[in-house]
Parts: structure tokens; sequence; C-alpha cells
């Protein structure tokens, strides 16, 4: 009962979306379908916020080490979603009332939380990365075999191919043997062999992603639904 | 304090130090951003007869009055209307009295002021920018206080996002279309469609996750999502990735210029290509011993990868550079205006 009936949820959805690509009669069902899975994911936002506010609650009442970055999670977290369902400090203009207006117009609270808290973070926390990429590439990349060899010549080319450096250092090269610069090697490498390279590995994860679409829609796989009762 | 913080603290004194005099005392100045008024733009009941000729219409002196209105003068609104006696009535109210829309400005530029929340942002953002970054030293509070921040402010607007893009158009303005009408601004109220009391039930299912009884019919919604993303996938990546990547690898090996002439150069690239991708898949078939002839092909295979590895890092590695060069050029340029590579605050200041 409660293995099967999700099962049958789960292939009766599935196979609606994919019937209706082959039956134009059953694209309405599709659109339908495709409906309640943005309101559900809608709502699995929803579940997520919840338990991070029950978590950090857990953590705040249980006053354990780290609690007071806890409550600064639960406060971001609260005044974000609070201003932005409220859409605070949203401007009436070109004859929309407030309400009206996009929760994330220039000059509201949520644009600006957007603008001054979240775009800085995410993106600084992104460009941290490029000091630990340097860090790892220069302790793991060794000219050890064969393959290890072909990957650093190929991130170096590539990197400085994109540079001006690159088409500075081989400037020298006549044109008719563009080919031979560090630009026209790199244009190769990503027209050939990277395109080979990429074309091989999407190819072989859209097969696995209808293996395993197909393993999950027969009900082969149920791990979704988790273990016991 | 260690000789190495007594000497990093000093140059960070010493730098602040110049910095805030730098931008106190001289013309230089230090990050503000300026605003201006958002000119409201006179709109016409669209929909009414002949609205687009009366669009035309609308005297000169009307729309000045409206955008005078929209620049915070409260007689612009009663002046706007005024203009118009006895006409379609298409100007709406500036906008006073229910907030005031702004935009960024140039420094310089007429009517620009200096806004006091956003400038608070910006430098809120420069600390939150070092903040971060400060982890490059050790981990630290200021690091810890950004990353519980970052994560609030995500979660938020992740919820605000699904509400107000996926909750609201599909569920609350189809069950309740009177507030959609509100919120939105539509003429005509839509009929209920009661379809929606399906997801809306599966949704609540949903949230029986978080109870302490009844947790099990979470998975009756968590199946709907499973099944009907399964299904999606299934299609488009077979579709989009498979065959479609099958389709554009069959082409001529043998490539004929426009005069007719075989061009040795492109034929090579792609002979070089299928065999590439052929050997690539060889590796990716693990059926078959990777022994023998076929286990020299899997090896061709390996090297295209490992090509391709190296040109995926080496995109990767140009992506996070030039992310972090926009972070230096936030705090060089918007905050500490120690460059301006655009000129965005012109000699007007």
């Amino acid at each position: 009962m409660k293995q099967t009936i999700p099962w049958l949820i789960a292939a009766l959805a599935g196979g609606v979306v994919i019937a209706a690509f082959f039956i134009p009669a059953a694209q309405p069902w599709q659109d339908r379908a495709g409906q309640w899975f943005e309101v559900l994911a809608g709502f699995a936002f929803v579940l997520g916020g919840a338990n991070l506010f029950v978590m950090n609650l857990r953590k705040i009442a249980a006053q354990g080490p780290g609690w007071g970055y806890a409550a600064v999670t639960l406060v971001s977290f609260v005044v974000t979603l609070g201003v932005g369902l409220w859409k605070v400090g949203v401007a009436p203009r070109d004859g929309r009332t407030a309400w009206q207006g996009g929760y994330l117009d220039e000059g509201s609270a949520l644009w600006w939380l957007f603008e001054y808290a979240y775009n800085p973070l995410v993106a600084t926390m992104f460009a941290l990365l490029a000091f630990y990429v340097a860090s790892a590439a220069f302790r793991a990349f060794r000219l050890k075999n064969t393959e290890a060899s072909l990957l650093l010549a190929t991130a170096f080319i590539v990197l400085l191919g994109r540079t001006y450096a690159g088409a500075a250092l081989t400037s020298f090269v006549p044109p008719e043997y563009s080919a031979l610069t560090i630009p026209g090697m790199t244009a190769l490498i990503m027209k050939v062999v990277n395109t080979a390279g990429q074309r091989a590995i999407m190819i072989g994860i859209a097969l696995g992603v209808a293996a395993t679409s197909l393993k999950v829609l027969l009900g082969i796989n149920r791990s979704y639904l988790g273990s016991g009762d | 304090m260690s000789r190495e913080a007594r000497v990093w603290l000093a140059i960070c004194l010493v730098s602040g130090g110049f910095l805030l005099y730098r931008g106190a005392f001289s013309d230089a100045g230090l990050g503000r951003i300026y605003v201006k008024p958002v000119a409201a733009r006179p709109t016409i009941d669209s929909e009414a007869p002949g609205a687009a000729a009366a669009a035309d219409e609308v005297p000169q002196a009307a729309r000045e009055a409206a955008a005078e209105g929209a620049q915070g003068n409260a007689p612009g609104a009663d002046a706007g209307a005024a203009a118009n006696p006895g006409g379609p009535a298409a100007i709406p109210a500036p906008l006073v009295g229910e907030g005031q829309a702004w935009e960024t400005a140039r420094r310089g530029e007429s009517g620009a002021r200096v806004s006091i929340p956003r400038t608070v942002g910006l430098w809120l953002a420069a600390f939150f920018t070092l903040a971060i970054f400060s982890f490059l030293y050790r981990d630290n509070p200021c690091y810890r206080f950004a990353e519980a921040v970052m994560v609030g402010v995500s979660a938020g607007y992740a919820m605000v996002a699904g509400f107000w893009d996926a909750l609201f158009p599909k569920l609350i303005a189809r069950l309740a279309p009177a507030t959609s009408q509100f919120l939105t601004g539509q003429r005509e109220v839509a009929p209920v469609e009661w379809w929606a009391l399906i997801p809306l039930a599966l949704g609540v299912l949903l949230l029986l996750r978080l109870a302490p009884r009844g947790g099990w019919l979470a998975r009756w919604p968590l199946a709907f999502i499973v099944g009907t993303y399964a299904g999606i996938r299934l299609i488009s990546f077979v579709e989009a990735d498979f065959v479609a990547q099958v389709r554009q690898s069959i082409i001529p090996l043998a490539v004929f210029d426009r005069n007719g002439q075989f061009d040795i150069w492109q034929s090579l690239q792609a002979v070089l290509m299928i065999v590439g991708l052929l050997s690539a898949l060889c590796y990716f078939f693990y059926s078959l011993p990777h022994k023998g002839l076929y286990g020299r092909v899997a090896r061709v295979g390996v090297w295209y990868l490992m090509i391709t590895f190296g040109a995926s890092f080496a995109f990767t590695v140009m992506g996070r550079i030039a992310l972090l060069a926009a972070r230096l050029e936030f705090l060089f340029d918007d905050w500490l205006w120690l460059i301006d590579p655009l000129s965005r605050r012109g000699t007007g200041g």
C-alpha cells in the first residue's frame, strides 16, 4: 500500500508525459501535469524553507556551539521571506499599483537584499573557488603519464589561447599557418577534440538518464520512496 | 599578537586611513550611489475603444504634468488630471503618496541625489565581499557570519521566487481569480479552475513530511514529482541529447569546397572528430573487456576525454577568474572609487 500507490502515481504521471510526446491528443494532459509539477515544486520550496526554519530554531533553543550563526541565518531568512512576500518597497509605476509590481522591482526591499547581499555573497563565494582550483591544480597536476600530460597541456593551451598573451607569444607565425598559433590550436581543440569528447559524454548521459527514468517508471528503482514501512 | 599579525594590522590601518582621508577630504570621493526619480510614463487604457487614437491626443501639458508629479511633486497629480479635462481619463495618477520609483543615476547627472539605502547596501556588499575573501586567511567569525546570511537570504529568496513565480500564478490565481485580479491588474476575472485543488492537496500532503505523524503520505506527491520529472527528462534527453548529437555526428568525412576541390584540412578534422567520438563511446561501453584491439581503441577514447577535461578545466578556471575580477572591480570601482574604467562617475561630481 505504502509502496505500490506511490509507484502507480509515478508511473501514471511519467507515462502521461511520455505518451503526450507520441500522441498529440494527450498534450493537454501533459500541460496539466507540468502545471501540477510546478505547483509541487513551489511547495517543495516551502517544505525546504520550513525545514531550515525548524532546524535553526532547534539549534538556537539548544544553545549549542554556533547557535548565534543559526540565529543570523534565521533572521536573514525570515526578513527576506517577509519583504519578498509582502513586496515591501515596490513602488507603483507605469499605471501599476505596488501590489501589481514585480517582487524584484528596482528599489524594493527584496531587490536591495538581492543586489547588496545575495549577489555579492554568491559571486564572491564562487570567485573564491578560483584560488582553490588553482591550488588544487598545482598540487594534483603532474606529468605522470600520457593521460595526465594531455590534460595538463590542453588546459595550458586553452587558458593561454583565450588571452592576449597567447596571441602575442605566437604572433610571429605566418597567417597561412594560423593553426599552429596558440589561439589556432585552442580553436582546433575546441572544434574537433572537445566536440568529440563532449558529444560522447552527452550521449552517455542521455542513455543513463533514459535508463534510470525507465527504472523509476517501471518500479524497478523505488529508492526515492525511502526504506521501511 | 604575533609579529606577522601586527604587520598585517599596520598595513590594513594605513591603507584604510589613506582611503578614508582620500574619500573625506578630496574630490575623489568614496562609495556612494546616486539615484533619480523614475519619470512616470503616461499610459492609456489599452483595451478601451479608440485607446490608440486617444493616446496620441493626450495633451503634451498633461504628459509633462504627470511626469512632474512622478518626481515627488504632489500637486503634479492634480495638475495631470486638470490638464486633461473631459479627455479620455487616460493618464493614471502620478506616483505620489504611494511610494516613489527611483533608478540608478550617474554622479553629476541632472536631478541625481545620493541614495542612503543604496549607499548603505554598497558598503554592506563590500563588507560581505571582504568577509568571504577573509576565508583565504583562515576560518573566522566574519566569514561564518557572511555564510549564515547567504544561507538565510538564498533560502528566503528561493521561497519568494517559488511563491510568486509558481504557487501564485499556477495555484492561487486559478482557485481565487479575484485575488489574482487585484494582484495582477487583469481586467477580467477568470473562472475558478477546480482542477487546481488536486495539486493543492498533493502540496499539503508534501508538507506532512514535517509532521510527527502521517509523514508517509508525503510519498504520494513525491512520487508525482519523481514520475513527472523522469518522464520529462527521458523525452528531453533522448530527443535533445541522444538523437540530436547522433544526427549532428553523421557528417561527410570527405569535404569538398565550393569549387568542388577536395578540402583535406576540413576532411581531416571531420575524420578526427568521428574517430574521437567512436573511441570515446567505446571507452564508455563496459560490457566488453577493454583488451586487445578494443582496448587500444578505448585508450584513444581516454586521450580524447582527457583533452576534453583539460579544456573544461581551463574554462572553469577562466570563469572563476572572471568572477574574481568582477569582485575586485566592484571593490576598487564601485566601492572605493579608485578606478573608473567605464567613466561612470564622469567629471560632474
